[in-house]
C-alpha cells in the first residue's frame, strides 16, 4: 500500500474515531495525521512562524467545512495560493451538500466533494472507497520542494 | 393712425359734425348762389328800368339833336356810384352824348351793340333803343354798371354763412361731445370690462347696462356669457382642485403601499436570509450528531455483540433505523426549504421527456417490478427545469411507491383542459386516499399512511405544492382508498 500519510482536518471528535475505524476496517492502514482546526490544518501543510511545513506533504488531505477558526474553504483557498500544496489532492469530506459549498468547493479548486452519509454502514464504505481510490488508485502530483 | 384706429368718441364726434358741417355748408352754398343770381336779376331789371326812364327822357334830345340837354341827362347817372360809363348814340350809330364826359375815347363801344342787358368783363352793360311813341327809333342808349355791388353783398353772405357755419359747427361739436356719450359711453364700458377679464381672467366683472337699445342687448349678452364662463371656470377649477386632491391622495396611498411593500420586503429578505443562514446550519449541524449515534450503535453491534442479548442488539438496531430516519427527514426537510430559497430559471421544458426519464430511474433502481407506464407526448411547460423535476419526481415516486402492492401497476402522465387552460396529471391505480383528508396531503410531515405500510417522511407533497406555486400554478388532488390517485397542477 502507498505509504503515504492522510492529512484529516476534523474537529469533531465522533467523526475522527468513525472515520479511523472506518478506515482500518478496510486496512487502510496508512498514518493519519488529525488536526482539528483549520489553521492547524495550515500550520501543518504550509508551516507557521520560525517553523517550515510537514516535510513530507501527505497523500490526500481529507477537509471538513465547518471548522473552529478557519473553515474549511478558507484552508483550500490558503493550501491552493501556496506553490508547494497548489496541486496538494484535497477532498472535502463534509456533513452538507449545499450547492453553495460544493460550488465553491471546485472552483477553489477541490478535487473531489464527499458528503459523510448519516448511515454508518454507508459511511465506513465512503471512506474506504476514497482510500482506495487517493491512495491506490490515484497518482499524486510530482513533488515541488520549495528550497 | 388710420381712421379705422381712432376711438369711438372721436369717431362719433367726428361723423357728427362732418355730418352736420357738411349740411350747413351745402345749405349756406346754395342760399348765397342763390343770393348771388337773384340779386344779379334785380341789378339787371333796376338798370333796364333805369335804362327806359333815360331813354324815354333823352327823345327829344335826340330828335333835338340837342346833346347839351343830353349830356344833362346823363349826367344824372351821378347819384349812382356803381354806373362807369354811358353813351348815346344817334340813329346812324355816332356817339352823342357821354357819360361821364371827361371818359377817355377807347373806354366805350365805338357803335351800339345788339339791344338788351348784359354781363360783359365783370360790368353789366346794356343798349336800350330810344325811340318816339310813334315807334321810330332816334338812336341807343348804353349804360354799363360795375358789380361791386354784387361783390359787396356777395362777400357779406360769405362772411355771415362762415360766421355761422363756424358757430354751428361748434354747437354741432359740443352737441356731439354730450350725445355721442349715450353710443360711446356702454361701447367703452363693454371694451374696459372686456380688457379686465383679459388681463386679470377676472371673471366676476359685468358690464353696466345703460339702456335697453341694441347696446343693452349686447351688454346684457355680454355680461350673460361672463357669467357662462365664470361658472365654468369655476367648475373647472373645482374639478382641478379634486382632480389634484384626488392624486394627492392616490400618491400618498401610493407610497403609503410602497413603503410598506419595501418593508414587507425587507422582512422577506430578512427572513430569506434567516432561513437561508438555518438551513446551511441544520445541514453542516445537525446531521453530525446522528451520524455519531448511528456509528457507534453500529460499533456496539460489531464489537459488543456478544454481550448483548437479542434485545439489546433490537434496541441498537431501533436506535439505528430511527437515527437514519431522522437524516432523511433532515435531508427531506432541507430540500423542501431548497425549493424556497432556489433562485428560478424559467426555460421551456418537456415534461414528457422528464417524465420518461424519471421512470428509467424509477426503474433501474427496483429493476424487479413491473410496472406500466403511460406517458403522454410532447407535453411542454414554461418553469425552472430543476424544481419541475424535483416536483415530477415526487409526484411519479409517489405514484411507484403507492402502485408497490397492485397486481398490475399502472402509472400515467398526461393533461387535462381545466378552465380553459391545461392542466398535467399525474394518475395511478395505487393505494388511493380518503378524499376527506385530501387537504392534509400537501401539509409538511402530514401522511394518510404509516410508515409500516409505506416509506415516507411526508414532506415530498409539500415540496411539490411549494414548486407549483412558485410558478404561480395550482395543486390539487383526487382519488379513494384502493381506487388509485390522481394528482393535478397548472403552471
Amino acid at each position: 500500500m502507498n505509504p503515504g500519510k492522510i492529512l484529516l482536518v476534523e474537529d469533531n471528535p465522533d467523526d475522527v474515531a468513525l472515520t479511523m475505524r472506518a478506515l482500518k476496517s478496510h486496512n487502510i492502514t496508512n498514518d493519519v495525521i488529525v488536526v482539528d482546526d483549520g489553521v492547524q490544518a495550515v500550520e501543518y501543510l504550509l508551516g507557521a512562524k520560525g517553523r517550515p511545513g510537514a516535510e513530507e506533504l501527505p497523500a490526500v488531505v481529507l477537509l471538513d467545512l465547518k471548522l473552529p477558526r478557519l473553515d474549511g474553504l478558507e484552508v483550500l483557498e490558503r493550501i491552493r495560493a501556496d506553490e508547494r500544496t497548489r496541486l496538494l489532492p484535497v477532498v472535502i469530506l463534509t456533513s452538507s451538500d449545499e450547492e453553495r459549498d460544493i460550488v465553491k468547493g471546485y472552483r477553489l479548486g477541490a478535487n473531489s466533494y464527499v458528503r459523510k452519509p448519516v448511515d454508518f454502514m454507508e459511511f465506513t464504505e465512503a471512506a474506504k472507497q476514497l482510500g482506495l481510490y487517493w491512495l491506490l488508485m490515484n497518482r499524486a502530483p510530482p513533488v515541488s520542494r520549495t528550497p | 393712425m388710420s381712421l379705422r384706429d381712432w376711438p369711438i368718441r372721436q369717431k362719433l364726434t367726428a361723423m357728427l359734425v362732418l355730418s352736420s358741417g357738411l349740411v350747413l355748408l351745402l345749405t349756406s352754398a346754395a342760399l348765397v348762389g342763390y343770393q348771388y343770381w337773384s340779386f344779379r336779376q334785380t341789378m339787371r331789371s333796376t338798370l333796364s328800368v333805369r335804362g327806359s326812364i333815360l331813354a324815354t327822357n333823352s327823345t327829344a334830345s335826340l330828335a333835338f339833336a340837342n346833346d347839351a340837354d343830353a349830356r344833362e341827362l346823363l349826367s344824372a347817372l351821378r347819384a349812382d356810384p356803381h354806373i362807369v360809363a354811358a353813351a348815346l348814340y344817334d340813329r346812324n350809330g355816332r356817339l352823342f352824348a357821354t357819360y361821364p364826359g371827361d371818359l377817355p375815347g377807347g373806354a366805350l363801344p365805338a357803335a351800339p351793340g345788339p339791344d338788351g342787358y348784359r354781363f360783359q368783363r365783370g360790368n353789366l352793360i346794356g343798349f336800350q333803343p330810344v325811340a318816339e311813341a310813334g315807334g321810330q327809333r332816334l338812336g341807343t342808349l348804353y349804360l354799363a354798371s360795375d358789380l361791386a355791388a354784387v361783390d359787396a353783398t356777395l362777400r357779406l353772405s360769405g362772411v355771415i354763412a362762415v360766421a355761422v357755419l363756424t358757430v354751428a359747427l361748434l354747437a354741432a361739436y359740443l352737441l356731439s361731445r354730450v350725445l355721442q356719450g349715450a353710443i360711446s359711453q356702454p361701447v367703452l364700458m363693454l371694451a374696459e370690462t372686456a380688457r379686465a377679464v383679459s388681463d386679470r381672467r377676472d371673471y366676476s366683472v359685468r358690464a353696466a347696462k345703460l339702456g335697453e337699445d341694441e347696446l343693452g342687448v349686447l351688454t346684457d349678452a355680454f355680461n350673460h356669457m361672463l357669467s357662462r364662463i365664470e361658472a365654468q371656470d369655476r367648475a373647472l377649477r373645482e374639478s382641478k382642485e379634486g382632480l389634484e386632491q384626488r392624486v394627492a391622495e392616490r400618491t400618498h396611498e401610493l407610497e403609503e403601499r410602497n413603503e410598506a411593500l419595501r418593508h414587507n420586503a425587507a422582512q422577506l429578505l430578512a427572513a430569506n436570509t434567516e432561513l437561508d443562514a438555518f438551513a446551511y446550519s441544520v445541514s453542516h449541524d445537525l446531521r453530525a450528531p446522528l451520524r455519531s449515534i448511528d456509528g457507534f450503535s453500529q460499533v456496539l453491534l460489531e464489537d459488543y455483540a456478544a454481550q448483548l442479548d437479542e434485545a439489546g442488539r433490537d434496541s441498537l438496531r431501533r436506535v439505528r433505523a430511527a437515527t437514519q430516519r431522522m437524516g432523511t427527514l433532515i435531508d427531506d426537510l432541507l430540500k423542501l426549504a431548497r425549493v424556497t430559497r432556489v433562485e428560478m430559471r424559467t426555460e421551456f421544458v418537456d415534461l414528457s421527456v422528464m417524465a420518461r426519464e424519471i421512470a428509467a430511474e424509477l426503474q433501474r433502481a427496483t429493476p424487479d417490478r413491473q410496472v406500466e407506464f403511460a406517458i403522454a407526448q410532447g407535453l411542454e411547460a414554461r418553469g425552472d427545469a430543476r424544481l419541475l423535476r424535483v416536483a415530477l419526481e415526487n409526484l411519479l415516486g409517489n405514484s411507484w411507491k403507492y402502485t408497490a402492492k397492485r397486481t398490475k401497476p399502472k402509472i400515467e402522465f398526461g393533461s387535462i383542459e381545466e378552465n380553459g387552460g391545461r392542466a398535467f396529471l399525474v394518475r395511478d391505480n395505487g393505494a388511493g386516499f380518503d378524499m376527506r383528508y385530501a387537504d392534509k396531503l400537501f401539509g409538511v410531515f402530514q401522511r394518510l399512511h404509516s410508515v409500516s405500510e409505506f416509506e415516507g417522511t411526508g414532506v415530498g407533497l409539500a415540496t411539490v405544492r411549494r414548486i407549483i406555486t412558485r410558478h404561480g400554478g395550482r395543486i390539487w388532488a383526487e382519488g379513494a382508498v384502493d381506487q388509485g390517485a390522481t394528482f393535478y397542477f397548472t403552471l
